[in-house]
């Protein structure tokens, strides 16, 4: 078991043949062992892309000839908010969204748009590198090799994270200490996405194949407060955590979109403090990331 | 992206809404025009610069004659402001803004904000204005309504009477109210805000409705489909630092602290800077060059780290994903060769081709005296922060 993506996931790429990402990232998910299925490129339909995928005008078309259900995007930020939606009516389950820089005020729509469709469409992202599922399913933008499928003896860690780099610290971490993880799931740096902390944790809470939880915010937002109360009142696994930007300044975006402190909100402090209090174990150094799982999973009250 | 009073204010009333009669003035000659032609007995003068404290230091000034504008203007353009937040040299100022003063009857709040936790939009009124609405928001929360937006549909312009109707405004003044509310939303989705918010929203004494200041923010992702505000844009004030690295299309934001950091992702950039010090050491700056740099990017970055004279130590924490290591050895081993790496420099490394990384590294050790290599950031935070102190 794992969350949102297995080996049986049939993924498309929109903006698959483009520069921004979609033809390098489509191989590199290949190389994987992704059931990459095809990909979209209006004015490009009837083509194949450079692996020999066939290449569509619209998802509709996509779906429709490979029975794909998941998405992987990479259109630029002007045609990101469209792509969405498009896949969305097409059928698609599950939308990742790498595309970095798309204006906040269409992703407003985008969510509008997809309140529409209830629980058939999941959004990941976006500004998010994605999902995988190691050793079975790999949508986005990671390096593969640095995690470790679920093998008889390891324990597996599910890992949820509004930052790339820092998903691939966690991955390498709990790699070294011998740990494997279920699916890791990046759901982005924006200031409005598709799923946050609290659904992620719930998806983990329910899946077998996960034997703790590690979630990694930074400043901006109160989605961390939410995911605390949430860990604290729903969450029997063991969850540990780290958040970035205790010395960044406030009012100042660093970097992420999302990542600004403003009106006293969104603080680190603010952060830690309710993940503490919820019984989180949180890093002080983002190099401890390992470690802390490896205490939150002997410490905690259901140890694993 | 931040815009100046005067372009605000310009924005807003070309979308429509009142604003007092006004100019801006780039000499002392030109105030004591604006003034006559303002035609009103009292009338502000504001210096338009980004940085806070103008009262205070004489840069916002009541004036009451053409002569009075005269002097305060003169003022104002031939001194360099000195506040708390521009430091002791001070910033020249170029741009003057004189604006009728209006007798206030009240003064009112009207805003839109982005509301990330409801992923929406959030109109926002309160007849307690003229305060920060955040103030309010903490002492008489009950004084703030808030609506939600629909963001494809707008505000409907029953919802905006019932706003104007709940701040306590009746008859002419709600209904012109109600009028800036729509503009205003209409304003905000158009331009792509995150904030736009009048404050005060004043009643005067002669019974108009009319916007004394505003705060416009808007979106930096959306830039691309406002030429207009592109123009506006002032980087004056900006650190020439930030300047060059945005043009190099590196995120850098500089910091008051010695030890400079280069890393790849934001997230990891942050906390790059919070391991710093968590070791005891202040971090000069942010700086995320992003997954896709190439290797001229990455040089210039080592250039603007060591463009800034308090920087003495630099650390490197690159986990390699689309970013590759190699890559940033190269850069990194020809800036040394090029600018000379004149602080020590700690190298953590990991992730895609980190062994091809490492052996480049140990082979230009010989040229590059300062160089030091990590385990983990831990082990790279301590030696950077002992080598700077040293």
């Amino acid at each position: 078991m794992s969350i949102l993506v297995d080996k049986n996931t049939r993924v498309i790429c929109q903006g698959i043949t483009g520069s921004g990402g979609g033809a390098f990232h489509t191989k590199g998910c290949l190389d994987y062992g992704t059931q990459m299925v095809g990909g979209t490129s209006p004015g490009k339909g009837g083509t194949k892309d450079a692996n020999g995928l066939p290449v569509f005008d619209t998802v509709e078309q996509a779906v429709r000839a490979t029975g794909a259900t998941a998405t992987m995007i990479f259109v630029p930020p002007l045609f990101a908010a469209d792509a969405i939606c498009e896949a969305a009516s097409a059928g698609i389950k599950l939308i990742v969204a790498i595309t970095e820089g798309i204006p906040v005020l269409d992703m407003v729509k985008v969510k509008t748009y997809l309140a529409g469709f209830g629980d058939d469409v999941t959004l990941v992202g976006p500004n998010c590198p994605g999902v995988i599922t190691p050793g079975e399913c790999k949508i986005g933008i990671m390096p593969g090799y640095i995690h470790q499928p679920p093998a008889a003896g390891k324990k597996n860690v599910g890992i949820v994270s509004r930052s790339g780099t820092l998903t691939y610290e966690a991955v390498w971490q709990t790699t070294q200490m011998g740990w494997a993880q279920s699916t890791c799931v990046g759901i982005g740096g924006d200031p409005v996405k598709g799923l946050e902390f609290i659904d992620v944790i719930g998806m983990f809470q329910n899946d077998s194949a996960t034997d703790a939880i590690i979630m990694i915010g930074e400043i901006g937002g109160t989605a961390e407060e939410q995911a605390a109360d949430f860990i604290k009142k729903h969450v029997t696994k063991p969850v540990a955590g780290f958040i970035a930007g205790r010395t960044a300044p406030p009012g100042k975006r660093m970097g992420h979109a999302g990542a600004i402190i403003s009106g006293g909100e969104g603080t680190a402090a603010s952060k830690i403090s309710a993940m503490r209090t919820a019984g989180i174990i949180v890093a002080d150094s983002p190099a401890d990331m390992g470690k802390v799982l490896v205490q939150a999973a002997k410490h905690s009250p259901t140890p694993v | 992206m931040k815009i100046h009073e005067y372009q605000a204010r310009d924005l807003l009333s070309r979308a429509g809404i009142p604003v007092p009669p006004a100019g801006v003035v780039e000499t002392a000659a030109a105030a004591r025009e604006a003034f006559i032609r303002n035609g009103l007995p009292v009338q502000v003068i504001k210096a338009q610069i980004f940085a806070g404290g103008r009262g205070k230091a004489g840069f916002v000034k009541l004036v009451k004659s053409a002569e009075e504008a005269y002097q305060a203007a003169d003022f104002m353009l031939k001194n360099r402001m000195v506040s708390v937040q521009t430091g002791p040299e001070g910033i020249a100022v170029k741009k003057l803004l004189i604006a009728a003063a209006v007798d206030i009857a009240h003064e009112y709040y009207v805003g839109l904000v982005l509301d990330r936790a409801k992923s929406g939009v959030t109109v926002m009124a309160s007849a307690e204005g003229g305060v920060e609405i955040e103030t309010v928001a903490e002492s008489n929360p009950a004084a703030i309504i808030r609506h939600t937006m629909h963001p494809a549909i707008g505000l409907m312009p029953f919802e905006a009477r019932n706003i104007a109707l709940g701040i306590g405004l009746t008859g002419k003044p709600a209904a012109t109210t109600a009028d800036i509310l729509l503009k205003l939303s209409r304003f905000f989705l158009q331009y792509d805000c995150s904030i736009a918010e009048i404050n005060p929203l004043v009643l005067t004494k002669t019974g108009e409705i009319m916007a004394i200041d505003a705060k416009l923010n808007f979106d930096d992702n959306a830039m691309f489909r406002h030429a207009d505000l592109q123009a506006m844009k002032d980087d004056s004030e900006t650190d020439p630092l930030e300047v060059r690295a945005t043009a190099a299309n590196l995120n850098y934001i500089k910091l008051d602290g010695d030890i400079a950091c280069l890393v790849n992702g934001a997230g990891l950039a942050m906390s790059t800077m919070d391991v710093i010090g968590l070791h005891g050491g202040k971090p000069a700056n942010f700086l995320d060059v992003g997954g896709g740099v190439k290797k001229e990017g990455a040089i210039e970055a080592f250039r603007i780290l060591l463009a800034d004279p308090k920087v003495r130590g630099i650390l490197v924490n690159i986990f390699g994903g689309i970013a590759r290591c190699d890559l940033i050895a190269e850069a990194l081993i020809q800036a040394g060769k090029e600018v000379g790496f004149r602080v020590p420099v700690v190298v953590r490394l990991e992730g895609t081709n980190v062994d091809k990384a490492r052996e480049m590294l140990a082979a230009a050790q010989g040229e590059l005296p300062t160089l030091q290599s990590a385990t983990d950031l831990n082990d790279a935070a301590k030696k950077i922060v002992a080598a700077a102190a040293a």
